[in-house]
């Protein structure tokens, strides 16, 4: 990586820090979505060929009429992070994975987040299934095709399938795997899975 | 009630900032500047743009050596990505950088993307 927040014009990026095939390489996009600390940016980070980075967007949202009075239109800011890594895997493809909150409220980010994105990976904890639910909404919302990767899990598959397909209201064929996000293999295989699903729905 | 005051408290500093960065210009078309728009310098032929702001100048030179998508420019420069867009989006309308948005989804060039997606995921991960 080798960037340092100095107020130096040059950052020192490697040779590695750039796209290997900018020129002619089609760059596609999928999510990794989830509600917070589920290990969204542990699944980047096994996978990625960069560090993973993260860039701020800051939003605007509707706040309370109260705030009129004062002059500011009725608008606040916040900032949400998003964690990204990147993928070279053909010398036609530059594959980007990008981590993004659950949050409802950040309407802008998620429009910016879905459009044009092969699709999502949802990471689900089987112990806080209920936070998964807005996550579901929200890429079913934007029209996402997903796969579900069962994280931090330990007990047994077969049965944890079937209460959480249940549980999560999943169609038949929507992918189910179990994942270790902090192992690479692991996490190269869920989305495998997803992109497979995807390419299922594609033909 | 001192209105200017108030308003000021309100903003963070780094949004005052931004505006400054950006000259007060407007986000540019989302399809052009995406997330994942590959962007790098456009040749110079060997002189530098005259004129650019030192921000304008900065995110050039980091665009120098490669492409890098303008996700990963904001990330680098720890710039907020809509100031990004902006400074990129000047840079290119002034003939210093060049942009490749990604391409439009349709159903048979997602499918051909899947399948070079697919096989390079069992190529890289075996």
């Amino acid at each position: 990586m080798g960037f340092t927040a100095s107020s130096d014009d040059r950052v020192g990026l490697t040779t590695d820090d750039y796209v290997s095939g900018g020129a002619t390489q089609t760059a596609v996009k999928i999510l990794v979505v989830g509600h917070f600390a589920v290990g969204k940016t542990t699944f980047i980070g096994s996978i990625s060929e960069i560090e993973p980075l993260s860039t701020e967007e800051t939003m605007t949202q509707a706040a309370e009429a109260v705030d009129d009075l004062k002059g500011v239109r009725g608008k606040t800011t916040t900032t949400v992070a998003l964690d990204f890594g990147r993928l070279t895997l053909s010398e036609r493809v530059v594959l980007y994975l990008f981590g993004t909150p659950g949050q409802t409220r950040f309407v802008q980010m998620w429009e910016d987040m879905a459009r044009g994105a092969l699709g999502a990976l949802i990471l689900v904890d089987p112990e806080r299934l209920a936070d998964s639910f807005p996550v579901i909404d929200l890429i079913e919302q934007y029209g996402l095709d997903y796969a579900i990767a069962v994280n931090h899990f330990d007990g047994n598959p077969e049965r944890a399938e079937r209460a959480l397909r249940e549980a999560l209201d999943l169609l038949d064929e929507t992918p189910v795997v179990t994942c270790d996000a902090r192992n690479e293999k692991s996490s190269a295989a869920a989305l495998t899975t997803l992109v497979r699903y995807l390419l299922d729905r594609a033909s | 009630m001192r209105a200017g005051g108030e308003d000021f408290e309100f903003e963070p500093a780094d949004l005052v900032r931004a505006y400054v960065i950006t000259k007060g210009r407007e986000l540019p078309d989302e399809q052009q500047l995406s997330l994942i728009t590959l962007v790098t310098a456009a040749p110079q032929d060997g002189r530098r743009p005259a004129r650019l702001t030192p921000e304008e100048q900065r995110l050039l030179d980091i665009c120098s050596a490669g492409y890098l998508s303008v996700a990963e420019v904001a990330g680098h420069t720890r710039l907020p990505l809509g100031v990004v867009r902006i400074v990129l989006a000047a840079l290119a309308e002034g003939g210093h950088l060049l942009t490749r948005p990604p391409v439009p989804r349709a159903r048979n060039a997602d499918k051909d993307l899947l399948e070079e997606v697919l096989n390079g995921l069992h190529r890289k991960f075996g």
